[in-house]
């Protein structure tokens, strides 16, 4: 039987009258209630970082969320201005500490395009060598941590195991395994060392083996399947619109990779493919990492041929007293979490009049409660993981 | 863009050879100009391209106009809105400069939007364009203390809620202003000197 108000609610209770299917607003309305407010972070293991969430639940179901940011403010930009444009590429580093290499080439990219500086082809090469393993690394801390968040444990140690192979060649060529300082403006610090690529080349050989063993433990896993399908989904134009972007916004099906569509260095000598899914979902977006795992190996394996032929200088002269024309620019490169810009304003001295940052991580976040309302708690989980911030990068 | 990159970096920066070319651009080549120019003739202010990059500088009742017009149509399309950025001129009349990045996923390319503001003017927030100005906006707001118009939320993004001044001015010392420093751990963390 249907119920009609508070009072008869309250009456058949107390007689005891078994009830049908009661309304939900009146249940509400005789239970009075209302919606939970529930503090998530900034110290919760799984927002990877100072990343602090309040979110309003309806029983667990979440009806808003809200993103409080800025626990890892550093004032980079602020910095900057009082930075020579050399001394500014160890700030860069820290931004987005899994992948620095990435950091220091938008940078760097920005600072050549405003003063027209050539970089010898060499140094170009090295460039995407080191940024794609940057990205590998960054894509195998993610799945690892992802994984588990999520509850598979596996596979954060194999993954571990891949990285440090990536961060041993980082030590290698550089002296530093996570903020390595490794480009300069016109070039790269120094060369490759002795030893270097067939070291990275016996990790190439390696790596698509060991992404089968992932795949061993995720691709087909139906706890993985229940706790990522049709998962914080998020349609392309939503995504666009929030700023979404990098392999976020290729989950939804957007064929969109700056390496590809305003090709910079020598992306446009390279081949490989974009890696684009349409299932808008957390799983559509472990599958476009894990593929770009895949393509960056690619990538790093056509380098190494390249760079073994052609040997030459790796850096361009530039003046230690370095100081670019009048002027604004804006450069983005595609780094492993989306779309990382520097748009610099010179007034013609040794230091940049304005640098702001257009870090990733920190627009991708804008779209998390766009994906999360209506989930589960535990699914926000699921969420921060697949969007893959870095709260270093967020706040800067 | 051939030639720009031919000429290597001397010590002294290039200013004639940039202004020269900066002369020699036709405006009328760029589709975005064309558009703005026919729908709203009075709209732009001022013309610049540096490095391959235009930038249009907009009067800032037009700004929506202008936005929405290049997000619609056919030949445009800039669907994606990059940035929201601030910068403090303080020795000019109009002392801030607010820049807006926009990029066309369909066609691959960029252009600039700015808009010029004296110390208190506002500008109308670009919220109900692109979703993503809300943070942007907010950040601006954060460091240069610019407000927008009609945006849905605007308070301060990574600084404290308490937070006095705004940093990224130019008259905002490094470290903060003498003494803030001191005041705030004496306010927020009592305790902190005793530790």
């Amino acid at each position: 039987m249907a119920v009609k108000d508070e009072k008869q609610f309250k009456e058949l209770f107390a007689k005891g009258t078994s009830l049908g299917k009661v309304e939900e607003d009146v249940m509400r309305e005789a239970f009075k209630t209302q919606d939970l407010w529930v503090n998530m972070g900034p110290q919760h293991p799984s927002t990877h970082g100072v990343l602090r969430l309040i979110l309003a639940l309806q029983g667990e179901r979440i009806v808003d969320m809200e993103v409080v940011i800025g626990y890892l403010h550093r004032g980079t930009e602020k910095l900057g201005e009082f930075k020579t444009y050399h001394q500014f590429i160890p700030l860069t580093d820290r931004l987005d500490y899994i992948a620095a290499n990435a950091m220091n080439h938008g940078y760097v990219v920005a600072v050549e395009k405003l003063a027209e500086i050539e970089v010898p082809e060499r140094a170009e090469y090295i460039r995407v060598l080191m940024a794609e393993l940057s990205r590998i690394s960054s894509h195998l801390l993610w799945l690892a941590t992802h994984a588990l968040d999520i509850g598979a444990m596996t596979v954060f140690l194999y993954c571990f195991r891949e990285r440090e192979m990536i961060l041993d060649l980082f030590e290698m060529a550089t002296g530093g395994r996570l903020t390595t300082t490794y480009f300069r403006i016109g070039g790269v610090a120094d060369d490759l060392p002795e030893g270097f690529i067939d070291k990275c080349k016996e990790f190439c050989e390696i790596f698509p083996e060991r992404v089968k063993d992932y795949d061993d433990l995720l691709y087909k896993n139906r706890i993985w399947l229940s706790r990522t399908v049709n998962i914080a989904k998020i349609s392309a134009e939503k995504g666009l619109s929030l700023g979404l972007s990098g392999p976020s916004i290729r989950g939804s099906g957007v064929n969109w990779d700056l390496r590809r569509s305003n090709p910079y260095s020598v992306y446009d000598k390279l081949d490989f493919e974009v890696a684009v899914f349409d299932g808008c979902d957390v799983y559509a977006r472990y599958l476009v990492r894990r593929k770009e795992m895949l393509e960056s190996c690619k990538i790093v394996k056509q380098c190494l041929e390249w760079l073994e032929k052609n040997p030459g200088p790796v850096r361009a002269k530039v003046p230690k007293v370095f100081k670019p024309p009048v002027g604004e620019v804006y450069a983005a490169v595609e780094a492993p979490k989306g779309e990382l810009g520097y748009y610099i304003v010179s007034d013609g001295s040794t230091r940049p009049y304005r640098i702001k940052i257009r870090a990733p991580s920190f627009a991708n976040l804008m779209s998390l409660p766009e994906m999360c309302k209506g989930h589960l708690v535990a699914d926000v989980i699921a969420a921060i993981g697949s969007i893959d911030i870095v709260l270093g990068e967020v706040d800067r | 863009m051939a030639e720009e990159k031919d000429r290597k970096v001397k010590a002294e920066p290039a200013k004639e050879a940039v202004e020269e070319k900066e002369e020699a651009v036709d405006f009328d080549q760029f589709v975005e100009v064309r558009k703005i120019k026919e729908r709203f003739p009075e709209a732009i202010e001022d013309l610049k391209y540096f490095r391959g990059e235009l930038t249009i500088r907009v009067k800032k009742d037009f700004l929506i106009d202008v936005c929405k017009l290049l997000r619609d149509d056919e030949d445009t399309r800039y669907n994606f809105l990059t940035e929201v950025i601030g910068v403090h001129y303080p020795d000019r009349e109009k002392p801030f400069e607010v820049v807006y990045h926009l990029y066309s996923v369909p066609f691959a390319k960029r252009v600039r939007l700015k808009v010029w503001l004296a110390e208190d003017e506002e500008v109308e927030s670009v919220c109900c364009v692109w979703d993503s100005a809300n943070w942007y906006e907010r950040e601006t707001y954060d460091m240069f203390g610019i407000r927008f118009a009609n945006h849905p939320d605007l308070r301060r993004i990574l600084l404290p809620e308490d937070w006095e001044g705004f940093p990224l001015r130019k008259d905002y010392p490094l470290e903060g202003p003498p003494g803030y420093r001191e005041k705030w751990l004496k306010e927020h963390l009592p305790n902190y000197n005793k530790l």
